[in-house]
C-alpha cells in the first residue's frame, strides 16, 4: 500500500503504514509539526484542524479523526505551511495578531486554518465556518473581528495554488461503486470507511482495532449528485455541506438544519451514506429523509434493491443491510416544500441532538391528506409517529387537531434519560414541536435565532 | 512609555504560525516514555483484588506501578495530604487513578491501561448535597458562619420577606491544553520538569516530595499554558510527580497527557452550590437583613475547599450594603471528583446568591432591577453617611458602581430598550425577550494573606537588552505581555529590548499561583522593584561620573539622560558594566494592609476590589426553552489599565465563560458516579455563534485608588461575573408567560427554561 499526498507543498509517500493511523498523530509525532494540536482526540473542538484540497477544491478538516489513507492524493496545508516559505504571514494570521484572536493561543491554529479555507473559498459566514472551533479564552469576538478584517484581502498565491499529486497505489481503495462492490463482497468482514468521523472515535476513544478497512473515498461516482424533475438522487459519499447545497434552495428548513449539523470540518467529512448506515437514533439526516419519504440504494455485488429509508433501521443497533452489502445512494422524490426539521440540542452549534423532528404534511381542501412526521432521539431507531400521523390524516388542518395528535406521541415514543434530555422534556418538546410547525406554515417567527435585539 | 498601550499578546504571532510550544510539543529525547493512569470504575470501596497482567504484558509496555511501588509520597494534595497520587486501596470516587503505565507510547500507555482487572468490595457511594448531609460528610467540623448583626430578627422585623432554594451546578475548565507534564531526569539524580501550571512552586514541592528529594533538586520550567481557569492550580501534580517518579525508576525522560476523557474523568471542576436564602426589606426594597446557607459539594478531597467557600460567602454582599447578614456554609465530601479552583474561586457563586435575591425582590415589588440595586449599593467614597462595611467588617472606601452604573445605563440605552422590549413580548406569545442588569464587586488578594508575594529577575546584559523573569505564569492572560511592559517602561526602553522568559523555580523561588486575579499586581510591581534597584544603582554610577546628581538622571525612549547629556541606553549599559556595577537584580513585593481571620470571618482580606456592571438581552421559546443571547453591554473597571486591548479580551472573553457556566454548560453524573458529560460532544461550552450578536465592551475610565501597579486593576476573574447578568436574563423572559416568580436553577438549559415556562403557565 502507498500514500502519496502534498504536505505544505512538498510530497510525501508512505508505504505499508497502519490505515488506522491518523493525520493528527503523523503530524506530530512523525513530522514533528506540533503546530497542529490534539484538544479533544475526537473532532469536536477543531484545534487540530487542517486545510484539505483535491479535486472538489479545499475544505478544513478535523486531522484527529482522518486516517491517512483518505488523504490520497490530496495536498494537505497545516498551520506551519499558512504563511508564505519567506515568512510572510497569510492576512488571516496577521489579522488575527492586530485583532487580539488569540490568548492561550492553543486553540489558535485549528482557529487560523479554518478561516484560511474560508477565505479561500470566499465565504464570510463566519459564525458557520467556526462552529467547529471551540475557543475557551476570547469569547469569539475578536477573532470573528478578525476574520471580518480580511474578507476584502487577495487570496495569498502560496495557498490559491495547491496541486495536487498522483494517487498512491492501495489495494483497499475502490475507484469506483463497481470496483468496492466486487471487493466488498469479497471481503464482507472489512470495515467501510466513509468520512470517518465516527469510526474515527473508535480508533481515538474506543482504542479498537478496526480490521481490515476498506476506503470508499475515491469512488468518485459515488459522490455524484443528480436532480431531476422526478427526484434527488445523492450519492452515497456526498459529503454534508455538498448536500446542504443542493438541499437548501429546495427545502429550506432543512438545510437550515444541515448548516446545524455538526460543524464545517465534520460536514465536510461526514458523508450521507454514512450518516444512514452507521444506523444511529441520533443521526439528523433519517428522520428529515423519512419525512420526505425518501428511497435508500443498497448494493451487494451486482445486485441492487431500493427499499424505504424507514425500513432500514429494524432496531437499536441493527440495520437491514447484509455482509458485503453497502448503502449506495439516498433518492428524495421532489415534492412541494412543505417540510420543517427542527433541531433541539443544548448548544445551537455542533451538537448532538437531544430531539430532532421532521415534519411533512400535505394539505388540501383544508384537511389532511398526507402527515410524514419522524424523529430521532426518541427511540432506538430514527421513527415515525405513527399514531400522530394517523390523529392527523382526513382531519382538518387545524389548532385543535394540532393539539389532539399532539397528545397521541406518547403512544408513539418512550424515549430515554439521559445527559442531552430528560424523557419527558424531550416527549414535551417533541409534541411542542408539531405545534411549532403548525404556526410555522402559517408564517412568521418561530425561532430565537430569528430574533434580534 | 509601554504601560498602557494596546499590544498584542507577546505569544501572538507564536500562537498564529503554530510556533508556540506547550508542554507536549517541547522536543523529547530519543526513547522517551509515555504515561497514562488505570482508572476506578466505581465511586466508592475497597479494592479487594488486582490482575495487572494483561497491562503488564500488552504491547510496548515497560513498567505499571501501583501505590506500593511508590518509593516516598503518595500524595498529590495541595492541601491536607489526602490526595494519593494512587489508590491506596480505598477508592473514592469513579476515574480515580489506581495504577500507572509507563509505555513506549501515549497510544501503547492508553491501551494497556483499560486491561486491568480490578475487584473492589463496593460501598455506596455520597453522590448528592443531600446524601452528603444525611451522612455528615464533610470538611471541617461543622459548618463555617460569618456574620455581621442579628439577620434573624431584621428579617423578621423587617415589612417584607421573601425566601427561596436553588441549584448551582459546577462548571468543567475546559482549558483546550489539557493537563501535560514531561520529567526529564538530570545526572546528578536532579529533575527537571516542564509542566503546564498556574504553579510551579506547588509541582516542584509536590515532585521533591515524591522522589525523596529537598526542593533545590527539582526544577520547574512553565512557558505557558493552554489555558488555565484555576484547572491548572493543583490538577497538574498527579502527572508531574508521576512523570518524576517514572523517570527516576527507568532514568528516561518521561511524558504525559491525559486525554480529554480522562482529563474530564479524573480533575476537579468548579464547586457546584445549593443556595438556600431569607431576605427581609423595605417597601422601597432596601435590605434590612439577608440570610444563606450555602451547601458546597466539595468532591472527595480537601484541595482548595476551603478557601473557595470562603470566597463564596465573602461575595454574598456583592454591591450591596446589608446592614445585617449571616452566611452558613457547609463544605461537604461527595464521592465525585474533587471540586478545585476555577475562576472567581467561589467568588460567583456567592455572587448569584445575593444577585438571585436582588432579583427576588425586584419582582416581588415590581421595583425596576437596577433602581432596587442601586438603592442597595454601599456608598460612594465622600458620600459615606453610615456604615459602609462588608459582612466581614472591611470598609469599602472605593465603590465605583454608582458613577459606572450610569454610564453603562445611559450608553447600553437600558431604558428604551427595556420598554421596546416590554411592547414586543406583548404581542410575542410563544417567543419573549427577557433584560437584565447585574453589577460585580470582587475582592482582590489571596484571603490566605502570606501567599500575597511575588518575586522577579531582572538582568541587563553590557548590550543593553533586558532579560524578564518573575514568578507568575503565562496562561493566556497576557500577563507577560504586561509585566514586559512596566519593565519596559521603568527602563524607557522598546518592547523588542525586553527579553520575556519562561517561569522558572530556579529563578524566582517559592512563588504562589499565579491565580485570584493577581498575576499583573504582584509580579508587576515585583519586577517594578527589580528594576528600579538596576536603574537606581545605573543612575548613582552615571551622575557620578558626569558629575551630576543621580536625580539628574532620566531613562527615556531608548535613551539616558544624565544631566546636560544623552547617551543611547545601550551605551548606558555598557559603561555600567566597565565600571563593574551590577546590573542584575530581584525584586521583592508583598501587598500591604491585609489582615485576615477566616474563622471569625473578620478583617481585611483584600487590598481593594474590582467593579464592572453588565447588561444582557435574551430570547426564548416556550416550546423547546431554546434561548440565545441578543446583546451584551459591559463596563468594567481595570483601573488604569496596563493594556487596555488585553485587559478587554479578559472582560469579552470572561462574560461569555461566565454565561456558559450559567446557560448551556451542564455537568451530569449518572446514579453510579460516572460523569456522563465527559467530552465536548456532551459538555457544552459557548460556541462562536453563542457569543452575544450584539456585544459592547468598554472599560471604565478611572484608576486604582490604592497603590497597584501604575493604578492599574486586576481584571482575571472579575469579568467571569458579568454573566451573571445572562442568567437573570433568562429569568426575566420566563417570568413573561405567566404570574409567579420563575425561580431558575443553574444552568438554565433549555431544558430548565423549558420546564420553568411550563411551570409559568400553570402547565404541571
Amino acid at each position: 500500500m502507498t500514500i502519496t499526498f502534498h504536505l505544505n507543498g512538498e510530497e510525501v509517500s508512505l508505504k505499508d503504514g497502519d490505515p488506522s493511523a491518523t493525520l493528527l498523530d503523523f503530524l506530530r509525532e512523525e513530522q514533528g509539526l506540533t503546530g497542529t494540536k490534539e484538544g479533544c482526540n475526537e473532532g469536536d473542538c477543531g484545534a487540530c484542524t487542517v486545510m484539505v484540497t483535491d479535486g472538489q477544491g479545499s475544505k478544513p478538516l478535523n486531522a484527529c479523526i482522518l486516517f491517512l489513507p483518505q488523504l490520497n492524493g490530496k495536498s494537505i496545508r497545516t498551520v506551519e505551511g499558512a504563511a508564505d516559505a519567506d515568512g510572510t504571514l497569510h492576512p488571516v494570521q496577521e489579522a488575527m495578531i492586530t485583532h487580539h484572536g488569540s490568548q492561550c493561543g492553543f486553540c489558535t491554529p485549528g482557529f487560523v486554518m479554518s478561516m484560511v479555507t474560508a477565505h479561500k473559498n470566499g465565504d464570510t459566514d463566519h459564525d458557520n465556518q467556526l462552529a467547529g472551533n471551540l475557543c475557551r479564552c476570547t469569547g469569539y469576538a475578536p477573532i470573528i473581528r478578525a476574520a471580518e478584517a480580511v474578507e476584502e484581502m487577495p487570496v495569498p498565491q502560496w495557498i490559491a495554488k495547491e496541486e495536487l499529486p498522483a494517487a498512491g497505489d492501495a489495494p483497499n481503495m475502490p475507484t469506483s461503486s463497481d470496483e468496492l462492490a466486487a471487493l466488498y463482497a469479497a471481503k464482507p468482514d472489512a470495515r467501510l470507511v466513509a468520512g470517518a468521523t465516527d469510526l474515527g472515535l473508535w480508533v481515538t476513544k474506543g482504542l479498537r482495532d478496526l480490521g481490515e478497512m476498506i476506503f470508499l473515498d475515491g469512488c468518485a461516482d459515488l459522490k455524484e449528485i443528480s436532480v431531476s424533475d422526478s427526484e434527488v438522487r445523492l450519492g452515497a459519499m456526498v459529503d454534508m455541506n455538498r448536500m446542504r447545497e443542493v438541499i437548501a434552495p429546495l427545502h429550506p428548513s432543512y438545510g437550515e438544519m444541515i448548516r446545524r449539523f455538526a460543524s464545517q470540518q465534520v460536514r465536510a467529512a461526514a458523508t450521507v451514506g454514512g450518516n444512514i448506515a452507521n444506523g444511529s437514533p441520533i443521526g439528523d439526516n433519517p428522520p428529515a429523509l423519512i419525512a420526505l419519504g425518501a428511497t435508500l440504494h443498497l448494493r451487494k455485488g451486482d445486485a441492487r434493491r431500493a427499499i424505504a429509508i424507514e425500513d432500514f433501521f429494524i432496531e437499536y443497533g441493527k440495520q437491514d443491510r447484509a455482509p458485503g452489502e453497502f448503502v449506495e445512494a439516498v433518492s428524495i422524490p421532489r415534492q412541494e416544500d412543505s417540510l420543517r426539521v427542527y433541531k433541539l440540542s443544548k448548544r445551537f452549534d455542533q451538537d448532538i441532538s437531544a430531539v430532532l423532528g421532521a415534519f411533512n404534511v400535505t394539505v388540501a381542501d383544508g384537511k389532511v391528506t398526507t402527515a410524514r412526521i419522524a424523529f430521532g432521539g426518541m427511540a432506538g431507531t430514527p421513527m415515525r409517529a405513527a399514531h400522530v400521523e394517523a390523529a392527523l390524516l382526513g382531519q382538518p388542518w387545524t389548532q385543535e387537531t394540532v393539539t389532539a395528535a399532539a397528545a397521541e406521541m406518547g403512544k408513539d415514543f418512550t424515549p430515554m434519560d439521559d445527559m442531552r434530555a430528560s424523557a419527558e422534556y424531550r416527549l414535551g418538546s417533541a409534541r411542542n414541536m408539531l405545534d411549532r410547525y403548525f404556526a410555522d406554515l402559517a408564517g412568521g417567527t418561530h425561532s430565537v435565532l430569528e430574533v434580534s435585539a | 512609555m509601554s504601560v498602557a498601550k494596546p499590544l498584542p499578546h507577546d505569544a501572538a504571532k507564536l500562537h498564529v504560525t503554530g510556533q508556540a510550544r506547550y508542554v507536549d510539543d517541547i522536543p523529547s529525547p530519543r526513547g522517551t516514555l509515555h504515561l497514562a493512569f488505570g482508572l476506578s470504575a466505581i465511586a466508592k470501596g475497597r479494592i479487594t483484588a488486582m490482575d495487572l497482567s494483561e497491562v503488564n504484558s500488552s504491547e510496548g509496555v515497560v513498567a505499571v506501578l501501583t501505590a506500593e511501588d511508590l518509593p516516598f509520597e503518595n500524595d498529590v494534595s495541595p492541601s491536607i495530604y489526602d490526595e494519593p497520587l494512587l489508590s491506596d486501596g480505598t477508592v473514592n470516587h469513579l476515574g480515580q487513578p489506581i495504577f500507572l503505565v509507563v509505555a513506549q507510547s501515549h497510544r501503547a500507555a492508553r491501551v494497556a491501561a483499560r486491561k486491568g482487572k480490578i475487584d473492589y468490595a463496593e460501598e455506596e457511594a455520597l453522590l448528592t448535597l443531600d446524601q452528603a448531609l444525611a451522612a455528615d460528610s464533610r470538611f471541617e467540623d461543622g459548618p463555617r458562619i460569618y456574620q455581621k448583626g442579628d439577620a434573624a430578627t431584621a428579617i423578621t422585623a423587617a415589612p417584607h420577606q421573601i425566601e427561596g432554594t436553588f441549584e448551582l451546578g459546577g462548571q468543567e475548565h475546559f482549558y483546550l491544553e489539557g493537563q501535560a507534564a514531561m520529567a526529564q531526569p538530570q545526572d546528578d539524580g536532579a529533575m527537571l520538569v516542564n509542566s503546564s501550571t498556574q504553579h510551579p512552586t506547588e509541582i516542584q514541592h509536590k515532585v521533591a516530595d515524591a522522589i525523596g528529594l529537598p526542593m533545590h533538586a527539582v526544577r520547574v520550567e512553565t512557558r505557558r499554558m493552554g489555558g488555565g481557569f484555576g484547572g491548572k492550580e493543583s490538577q497538574g501534580n498527579a502527572l508531574a510527580v508521576s512523570c518524576a517518579v517514572a523517570a527516576r525508576l527507568t532514568g528516561k525522560t518521561c511524558k504525559m497527557r491525559y486525554d480529554r476523557d480522562d482529563d474530564m474523568v479524573i480533575t476537579g471542576k468548579r464547586h457546584a452550590f445549593r443556595i438556600s436564602y431569607r431576605a427581609g426589606y423595605d417597601a422601597e426594597g432596601r435590605l434590612a437583613g439577608v440570610e444563606f446557607l450555602h451547601l458546597v459539594n466539595c468532591g472527595w478531597a480537601q484541595d482548595l475547599s476551603l478557601p473557595v467557600a470562603d470566597r463564596a460567602m465573602l461575595h454574598s454582599d456583592n454591591a450591596y450594603a446589608i446592614p445585617a447578614i449571616r452566611i452558613e456554609s457547609h463544605r461537604l465530601k461527595t464521592n465525585l471528583q474533587s471540586a478545585t479552583a476555577y475562576r472567581g474561586f467561589g467568588g460567583p457563586q456567592g455572587m448569584v446568591g445575593i444577585e438571585r435575591v436582588m432579583d427576588h425582590i425586584a419582582f416581588e415589588r415590581g421595583i425596576d432591577p437596577v433602581e432596587l440595586r442601586r438603592r442597595n449599593y454601599y456608598a460612594a467614597p465622600g458620600n459615606v453617611t453610615g456604615d459602609n462595611t462588608t459582612p466581614y467588617g472591611m470598609e469599602v472606601s472605593d465603590f465605583e458602581l454608582h458613577e459606572l452604573t450610569d454610564q453603562l445605563l445611559e450608553s447600553s440605552d437600558y431604558a428604551a430598550r427595556k420598554a421596546e422590549i416590554a411592547e414586543w413580548n406583548k404581542t410575542s406569545s410563544d417567543l419573549k425577550r427577557g433584560i437584565a442588569f447585574s453589577p460585580v464587586k470582587f475582592g482582590i488578594s489571596f484571603t490566605l494573606t502570606h501567599l500575597n508575594q511575588a518575586g522577579a529577575l531582572v538582568h541587563v546584559y553590557q548590550d543593553g537588552s533586558v532579560h524578564l523573569n518573575h514568578g507568575g505564569t503565562e496562561m493566556g492572560q497576557g500577563l507577560f505581555q504586561k509585566v514586559a511592559q512596566v519593565a519596559a517602561s521603568r527602563f524607557g526602553i522598546a518592547m523588542e529590548k525586553v527579553k520575556i522568559t519562561a517561569t522558572d523555580t530556579a529563578k524566582v523561588p517559592n512563588t504562589s499561583a499565579t491565580a485570584a486575579s493577581s498575576g499583573s499586581d504582584l509580579n508587576g510591581m515585583a519586577v517594578k522593584a527589580a528594576c528600579d534597584t538596576i536603574r537606581d544603582r545605573m543612575a548613582t554610577f552615571l551622575a557620578e561620573r558626569h558629575q551630576t546628581t543621580a536625580d539628574a538622571v532620566a531613562f527615556e525612549g531608548n535613551r539616558v539622560r544624565i544631566g546636560a547629556d544623552e547617551i543611547s541606553f545601550d551605551e548606558a549599559a555598557k559603561q555600567c558594566y566597565e565600571g563593574r556595577i551590577s546590573l542584575s537584580a530581584t525584586g521583592f513585593y508583598k501587598t500591604p494592609s491585609l489582615q485576615w481571620d477566616r474563622i471569625k470571618g473578620e478583617g481585611r482580606p483584600f487590598f481593594y476590589f474590582a467593579y464592572g456592571a453588565s447588561i444582557t438581552e435574551v430570547a426564548i421559546d416556550r416550546r423547546t426553552g431554546e434561548n440565545r443571547i441578543l446583546r451584551t453591554d459591559i463596563l468594567h473597571d481595570a483601573g488604569a489599565s496596563l493594556n487596555p486591548d488585553l485587559d478587554k479580551g479578559q472582560v469579552e472573553g470572561g462574560y461569555v465563560q461566565g454565561a456558559g457556566w450559567l446557560t448551556t454548560e451542564e455537568l451530569v453524573w449518572d446514579g453510579k458516579g460516572a460523569l456522563r458529560t465527559h467530552a465536548p460532544s456532551t459538555y457544552k461550552i459557548p460556541a462562536c455563534s453563542d457569543r452575544p450578536d450584539t456585544f459592547n465592551v468598554a472599560l471604565y475610565d478611572g484608576q486604582n485608588r490604592e497603590d497597584t501597579i501604575y493604578r492599574s486593576k486586576a481584571v482575571g476573574e472579575p469579568p467571569f461575573m458579568l454573566g451573571i447578568s445572562a442568567w437573570l436574563a433568562l429569568s426575566d423572559a420566563v417570568a413573561q408567560f405567566g404570574p409567579g416568580y420563575p425561580a431558575l436553577d443553574a444552568p438554565a438549559t433549555s431544558e430548565e427554561v423549558w420546564r420553568r415556562v411550563r411551570r409559568q403557565r400553570n402547565e404541571l
